[in-house]
């Protein structure tokens, strides 16, 4: 105490550089002998005050908000039939999810949290999150993807934006699609080794929701947006992870979307309304010669799979030092490792702070050695996981399937309803014209 | 109906059992989904004993108020900012938190200040033998969350320290400075006890809440994570 005590008579201008001094040549513990707090005669001590947090009613409210978002999407895609509802059912949702809940917590990046719940048990997964994650999957497997439709807030920004209809040429739209499996794969594998979310890091939109953000986020999802604005919905179809797996799931959907309510008269009109590449024309079923040659293919390229997935698993293991350079523990025992060669050019904060840590170097290189040998097996993983995506996509190509109807490709419409009004079977139903021939005429008229 | 062309397939034999088989394929496949799906969520629930929300936190006794705080939060005005802890906190004349290594004079004139925004206020509580003790207290509205006075105040007493403030966090799903931060100081607690104190103050905490007239540390008690 009468150190301290001397110490504040001492000349004001070298106090604070002593002070330092004193405190930093002493090993860390012998700093703890700090100074009192003060008695004093009339003067409370006061608290510390702090703000109670946003209550967790909330995440019970937003599960009930989704439930009733996904029930009215699926109700007005499918029975109600109503683009226009449809509509408004997505800037309720933009507003809610988006601007007032600030897109915290969303489907897509719920995906990381579960996978993360799933590999790591010590990691404590909300039960809203869970549901966030489950619920529209289950609406999926029976309505399609009626929660793209109107209720994931980043398809209603794009949505609305999607004003021109500019056509991806069939190739190109084929390759990007496979985009979002793969990133799914990678977010799957950050995630399961507690790496990092990098769905979240890389969300193009959730900087416009809290109307902040740093200026490459903006730019981001700026240009995003900029590109939705003339090829619908480009994070949707190209990169959205979760609709990677909303597309698995709507392939098996029981009641999709059709296009026109009853029998499809072949008219044509629909063709091109769909600004995402959904819908498919009808084919010729193929003849039997065809299907049994179809058929042996198949058979080789299934053969091949288990080779091709070997293949990929292997050619991943290179990826390994690329994943593990994400993870924190990883780089710090790196930089330190550079520190203690002498090769390190800059001070770095994360080494500093682990110098005066209390866990060891050794401790450290142990674990990163552990998480690097998981990375080993993880990029061997996601290796062979992107072979069976790719090689999947090849054999899907290959697969024909007689069509009789305009009808929306169950993976790929999102349910919107902008084809609706394009049908003239549907307008005689909603009463806008009486029949439809009114339409149809038209259109060959202009034909011939 | 003259100008609609009839002449499209009509479904034949072979496409039908065609169809019937894909049909088939498609209920396993959802009826196989839908139970994953369920097995899956049960699984998760089934740890349910701790599937609480959680917050965002810094662990004051790792952090080293590096100026991260102030700049990778995905608000432009961070969700981090200065907290006193007053029980900690020596009440120096000579404040290392509050004064910049050069300053003039022990006064509240702005260029003595380490605080960029000067959002510490310093009052002078009372005398006695001979040394003069003062109180200093953030105003948050002010703090930016740079972290300077924690730094300084670690050479003294480390009474300052930062924190995520509930009411601005909108608890990001990954925490943007949690990625960022060099010490890997932040960690996720438990929603209804969302803040957390360095661990050697807890117990004085829990001493002063049980004084009857301190509502003030109960209620500080009532939000805080136990160490
Ligand atoms: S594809 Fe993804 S981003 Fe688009 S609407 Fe669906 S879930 Fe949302
Ligand atoms: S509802 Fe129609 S327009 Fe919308 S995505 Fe599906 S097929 Fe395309
Ligand atoms: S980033 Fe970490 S070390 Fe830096 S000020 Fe924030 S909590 Fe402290
Ligand atoms: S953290 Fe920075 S802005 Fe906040 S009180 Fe301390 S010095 Fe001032
Ligand atoms: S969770 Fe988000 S808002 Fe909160 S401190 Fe971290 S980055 Fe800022």
């Amino acid at each position: 105490m009468s150190r301290r005590v001397h110490f504040m008579n001492w000349s004001r201008t070298t106090a604070l550089s002593v002070a330092a001094i004193v405190c930093l040549t002493m090993a860390g513990d012998a700093c703890a002998e700090l100074i009192p707090t003060p008695n004093f005669s009339d003067h409370d001590i006061p608290s510390t005050r702090v703000v109670e947090a946003p209550s967790v009613v909330w995440n019970a409210v937003d599960v009930g908000v989704l439930l009733v978002a996904l029930s009215l999407a699926s109700y007005f895609a499918l029975v109600v039939r109503s683009r226009k509802y449809l509509l408004w059912l997505s800037v309720a949702s933009l507003l809610w999810f988006g601007f007032w809940r600030r897109g915290c917590v969303c489907p897509i990046g719920a995906t990381q949290n579960v996978t993360l719940a799933t590999f790591d048990g010590t990691y404590v997964v909300p039960i809203s999150v869970v549901a966030f994650f489950v619920l529209p999957l289950i609406f999926t497997v029976f309505f399609g993807r009626t929660f793209c439709a109107s209720v994931c807030p980043l398809g209603a920004v794009q949505e609305l934006v999607s004003v021109r209809n500019v056509r991806v040429p069939r190739w190109l739209d084929q390759a990007l699609s496979v985009i979002p499996y793969v990133y799914l794969g990678l977010a799957v594998t950050l995630a399961a080794t507690g790496t990092a979310f990098v769905i979240c890091r890389y969300d193009p939109f959730v900087g416009f929701f809290r109307l902040s953000g740093n200026a490459s986020m903006m730019i981001y999802g700026g240009s995003l947006l900029v590109v939705g604005f003339f090829v619908g919905r480009p994070y949707c179809r190209y990169l959205c992870p979760y609709g990677a797996l909303l597309r698995l799931t709507s392939r098996v959907s029981q009641w999709h979307l059709r296009i026109p309510p009853t029998a499809c008269i072949q008219c044509r009109l629909c063709e091109d309304a769909c600004p995402y590449g959904a819908i498919e024309e009808p084919t010729e079923s193929p003849s039997v010669e065809q299907l049994q040659r179809e058929r042996k293919r198949l058979v080789v390229l299934l053969f091949m799979t288990p080779f091709i997935v070997g293949l990929f698993a292997w050619a991943a293991t290179g990826w390994r030092g690329t994943l593990a350079g994400w993870h924190f523990d990883i780089r710090l025992a790196e930089a330190l490792k550079q520190e203690d060669l002498g090769l390190a050019t800059e001070p770095n904060t994360a080494t500093e702070a682990f110098r005066g840590s209390r866990r060891s170097p050794e401790q450290l290189y142990e674990a990163a050695a552990t998480h690097r040998d998981r990375f080993a097996i993880a990029a061997s993983l996601l290796g062979a996981y992107i072979g069976l995506v790719l090689w999947g996509k090849v054999i899907l190509l290959t697969l024909r399937r007689g069509r009789q109807e305009y009808t929306p490709n169950k993976s790929h419409c999102v349910s919107c309803g902008r084809c609706f009004q394009h049908c003239p079977v549907e307008l005689v139903r909603i009463g806008l014209i009486d029949n439809v021939e009114q339409m149809t005429h038209e259109t060959h008229e202009v034909a011939t | 109906m003259s100008s609609v062309p009839t002449d499209y397939p009509i479904a034949s034999n072979r496409e039908q059992q065609l169809q019937e088989r894909r049909k088939f394929l498609q209920n396993g496949l959802r009826i196989s989904g839908v139970l994953a799906a369920g097995t899956f969520g049960g699984f998760l629930a089934g740890r349910r004993g701790k599937a609480e929300a959680t917050r965002w936190q810094i662990d004051p006794d790792k952090c080293v108020g590096c100026n991260n705080c102030a700049t990778q939060c995905v608000l432009a005005e961070s969700a981090v900012k200065c907290l006193q802890c007053f029980d900690m906190c020596g009440y120096c004349d000579v404040c290392t938190g509050y004064f910049s290594m050069n300053y003039l004079s022990l006064d509240t004139a702005a260029e003595s200040q380490m605080c960029p925004t000067g959002a510490i206020a310093r009052q002078f509580i009372e005398e006695k033998a001979g040394q003069r003790f003062f109180e200093y207290t953030i105003d948050e509205s002010l703090c930016i969350g740079c972290g300077k006075c924690v730094k300084g105040c670690a050479l003294m007493n480390g009474s300052l320290y930062l924190q995520v403030m509930h009411d601005r966090c909108v608890n990001c799903n990954e925490c943007a400075i949690a990625v960022s931060c060099p010490t890997q100081a932040f960690d996720r607690l438990p929603a209804n006890r969302p803040y957390r104190v360095k661990q050697s103050v807890y117990p004085l905490i829990q001493q002063k809440a049980a004084i009857p007239e301190r509502d003030d540390a109960r209620q500080l008690l009532r939000e805080v994570s136990p160490p």
